[in-house]
């Protein structure tokens, strides 16, 4: 028997005498997540962190205090009953936890990767806060990843309605499209997913790299709606094979739910960003995952840079996927080039962490100037400056400043760009009386309906660049208010 | 969903002609837009194809390219009844037509096959027609017979002299442009530098010149940045901006080195599949 094993024992059969006391459960330590060793996965593409033992995930359920308040709940976008699936947990009742989680969000293992619970649920935890470290606070992101990954073959399909007759259109398949389609489909109406690209799941599966979330796992939540009878139609985009106008008026769509995402990468607009080696983070990470360039000559056509020497420009989630996945595609050195300091960085606090360990980089308070390039036009190095934090500005963080004369050269002969994404501006040119804000997000009210009737819109289109739980907060709240509106509409 | 093959014509050696079934293109596409086609939704490249013509009733497009890479190798190798992969679009702005005067057209290869959809559409406008078609030689002029039904005026001429004219299509360029009529406006489709030096040349003669780029794309939507050209000192994206631009303001140089980026890989890549396919029709006849 293991350490963990025999305190789970203990702390199991003490608790048939009495309850734990918080300081019986302060006193269980914090369950690291296992993973895959650095050194190793730099030559894979398996998934990273590899999921609590029934053991650690018992173990670290004790460890929630059950707050009378559950201040992690005010921390969680969508309101899952935080508290009650962690006890569940603890009583080993996996089923009735996922339960739980399932009437708040209905992707519990893709949020359980990547939602930043460091920030939302975690950070507001009282665990947490009595040991002055987040790091500390119950784990609740890595809970959610347990029952869900324990469900695995149980997969079961929601109930739908009986048929309405009402037809809903859902324009691209985040994961805002997936639960609008799942919600609009449970109360019967006959419900399409449009997709551009030629394999649904949005960012899920261009995006974020498989080391962080298995492609796998979306393709079942995918499946699920496909078994509830959802019809789902690749490459075919909103504004150009058929517009949303045409969808309403000739094909008889009585509502319609725009997910098309952010879509629009930033460039830095410097000297250099058109030599061959530049990519933006969508282009690069789009022909790693969804085009699986990682396997070139051994079953995939997709080429993408073989670069030696790579530099990724930001601090987000992005930049990090983009790091991460250039050191899996055979990088020997890989720069993070981040204009103000590391506790500004975007990025979940895991995606520093195991992109150092994985050997990036980075360069702190420096920012690209200009690419420099070979006379045949390949990128050859980065010229950058060195930066220090000066005032404040108005998002109340420290303004970098370029000091100046510092300039220096990294050796690179790959830039991937990772500072953003805008607005796609395709469904606003095609969709006359839809209203956007000046960044080219769309305009919702409360029920995230948009200014034309029937038409209703979420996530980063929304939102601008945000996570996954917000996107599918919209979709649960735009499907109710279709679902309502269909029904009105007799 | 469709995508079938209902025809197959082998043009010259490496150009074929494929008409598809794809009811929703036929219907929505407009001259100038171009279409991504992929063969394999696993893993494979996405490459760009010009829509070089469409039978809404029938529910077709018509695809003309050239058996230059993997994709189109295996393209080619597709029968009448077989389905592509997946096709998606109509992609890109479509082009603006109007009555003008006169405009000239100037086709290089395999650029025929666009321009004949936006010469067609230009007449139709009341416009005068003048084509110059080129190409290495004779076998290589695709589509003749289609541009003399609509040009006031047609003009062949080969590198080799082979047919028409010997010489380069920027010769016969200068003259019209130089000459009495001058053309209100230039469509020059073909080969990156051939549509540099004609560029060169109308602006020599002030002609406002149009030219449609076909850069390396991926989604085609706007999202990847992968088709970014630089028109006038901007970044443009040519799947979403274009794929029409002046002419005068693209910057050639830049876009042909952007579109030779992965030339090695793409060779290894068809090099792989034309050994394979020779492996296979070795077991075949053994
Ligand atoms: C590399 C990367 C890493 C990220 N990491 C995290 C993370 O760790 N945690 C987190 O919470 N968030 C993360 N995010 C953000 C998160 O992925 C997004 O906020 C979320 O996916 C937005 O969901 P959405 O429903 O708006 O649609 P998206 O996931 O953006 O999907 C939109 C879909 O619509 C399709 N589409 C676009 N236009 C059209 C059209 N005209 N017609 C038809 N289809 C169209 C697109 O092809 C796409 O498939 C990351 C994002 C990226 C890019
Ligand atoms: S805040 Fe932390 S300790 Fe309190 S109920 Fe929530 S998870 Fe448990
Ligand atoms: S092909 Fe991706 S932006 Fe144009």
């Amino acid at each position: 028997m293991t350490d963990s094993e025999k305190l789970l024992q203990d702390l199991l059969a003490k608790q048939q005498t009495e309850k734990l006391k918080p300081k019986d459960r302060y006193e269980i330590p914090s369950q690291p997540m296992p993973a895959q060793d650095g050194v190793v996965r730099r030559n894979n593409i398996e998934e990273v962190a590899t999921g609590y033992t029934e053991t650690q995930a018992r173990l670290e359920a004790m460890r929630c205090l059950q707050c009378k308040n559950a201040p992690c709940v005010a921390g969680c976008p969508v309101k899952i009953r935080i508290k009650d699936f962690v006890t569940e947990i603890a009583d080993g009742n996996y089923g009735e936890a996922l339960a739980i989680i399932k009437e708040n969000s209905l992707l519990p293992a893709v949020c359980g990767r990547v939602c930043p619970q460091e920030v939302q649920c975690q950070e507001k935890c009282t665990v947490g806060k009595k040991f002055k470290d987040v790091d500390q606070a119950v784990a609740i992101g890595r809970l959610e990843r347990f029952v869900a990954d324990w469900d695995k073959n149980e997969g079961s399909i929601p109930d739908v309605a009986t048929e309405t007759g009402k037809k809903v259109a859902i324009i691209g398949s985040g994961p805002g499209g997936i639960v609008v389609a799942a919600d609009c489909r449970r109360a019967g109406h006959d419900v399409t997913v449009f997709e551009a690209f030629h394999k649904p799941g949005g960012v899920l599966v261009y995006g974020i790299p498989e080391f962080r979330l298995p492609k796998a796992i979306v393709k079942e939540e995918i499946d699920v709606l496909g078994k509830m009878g959802v019809k789902i139609v690749c490459n075919f985009i909103v504004g150009r094979t058929r517009t949303i106008r045409q969808l309403m008026e000739e094909d008889g769509f009585d509502a319609v739910y725009v997910g098309v995402g952010a879509g629009l990468p930033k460039f830095m607009n410097m000297e250099g960003e058109q030599l061959v080696g530049v990519y933006s983070a969508n282009e690069y990470l789009t022909r790693a995952n969804l085009m699986k360039a990682y396997q070139f000559g051994k079953g995939a056509d997709t080429p993408i840079a073989i670069s030696k020497k790579v530099a990724v420009l930001g601090g987000g989630n992005v930049a990090m996927d983009s790091a991460r996945t250039a050191v899996r595609l055979g990088a020997e050195k890989v720069y993070l080039v981040y204009r103000r300091s590391e506790i500004e960085m975007p990025a979940r606090v895991e995606e520093v962490h195991h992109a150092k360990e994985e050997g990036i980089d980075f360069r702190i308070l420096q920012n690209p100037k200009r690419v420099l390039g070979t006379e045949d036009g390949y990128v050859k190095g980065l010229e950058c400056l060195k930066y220090e934090l000066g005032e404040p500005d108005d998002s109340g963080r420290r303004r970098p400043v370029a000091i100046e004369g510092s300039e220096f050269t990294l050796d690179v002969d790959t830039v991937i760009v990772a500072i953003g994404n805008g607005a796609n501006p395709l469904i606003g040119q095609t969709t006359p009386g839809l209203e956007f804000n000046r960044w080219g997000n769309i305009v919702v009210d409360e029920n995230c309906k948009t200014s034309l009737d029937g038409v209703y819109a979420g996530g980063d289109i929304v939102l601008g660049a945000a996570t996954v739980i917000l996107a599918m907060g919209q979709g649960r709240i735009a499907a109710a208010a279709m679902n309502e509106f269909l029904q009105q509409d007799q | 969903m469709g995508n079938r093959i209902v025809t197959k014509k082998q043009l010259s050696e490496n150009v074929f002609t494929l008409e598809v079934e794809s009811s929703l293109i036929a219907k929505a596409r407009k001259p100038g837009q171009f279409v991504i086609v992929g063969i394999d939704a696993e893993a494979g490249e996405r490459i760009p194809l010009t829509i070089a013509g469409a039978d809404a009733e029938a529910g077709t497009i018509t695809l003309i390219f050239q058996r230059v890479g993997k994709t189109t190798a295996q393209m080619a190798d597709l029968e009448v009844g077989q389905e592509i992969g997946y096709i998606v679009g109509p992609l890109g702005m479509p082009t603006h037509i109007e009555k003008l005067g006169t405009v000239v057209c100037v086709g290089g290869g395999i650029g025929n096959a666009p321009l004949l959809p936006i010469a067609t559409a230009m007449k139709a406008a009341g416009n005068k027609i003048i084509t110059i078609l080129g190409a290495r030689t004779k076998e290589l002029i695709i589509l003749e017979d289609d541009f003399a039904k609509i040009s006031d005026e047609l003009i062949v001429v080969t590198d080799d002299g082979s047919y028409g004219r010997k010489g380069l299509v920027t010769e016969p360029l200068e003259e019209i442009c130089g000459g009495d009529d001058k053309p209100d406006l230039a469509v020059v489709i073909g080969p990156g530098v051939m549509m540099k030096f004609c560029s060169q040349v109308t602006k020599k003669y002030d002609v406002p010149t149009q030219v449609s780029l076909n850069t390396i794309m991926v989604d085609g939507t706007g999202m990847c940045g992968g088709c970014r050209v630089e028109v006038g000192g901007e970044t443009k994206f040519v799947c979403v901006d274009g794929p029409e631009f002046d002419g005068h303001k693209v910057d050639f140089d830049q876009m042909l080195r952007r579109l030779s980026a992965y030339k090695s890989q793409e060779q290894k890549a068809h090099q792989a599949y034309l050994d394979h396919k020779c492996r296979i029709g070795l077991k075949r006849n053994s």
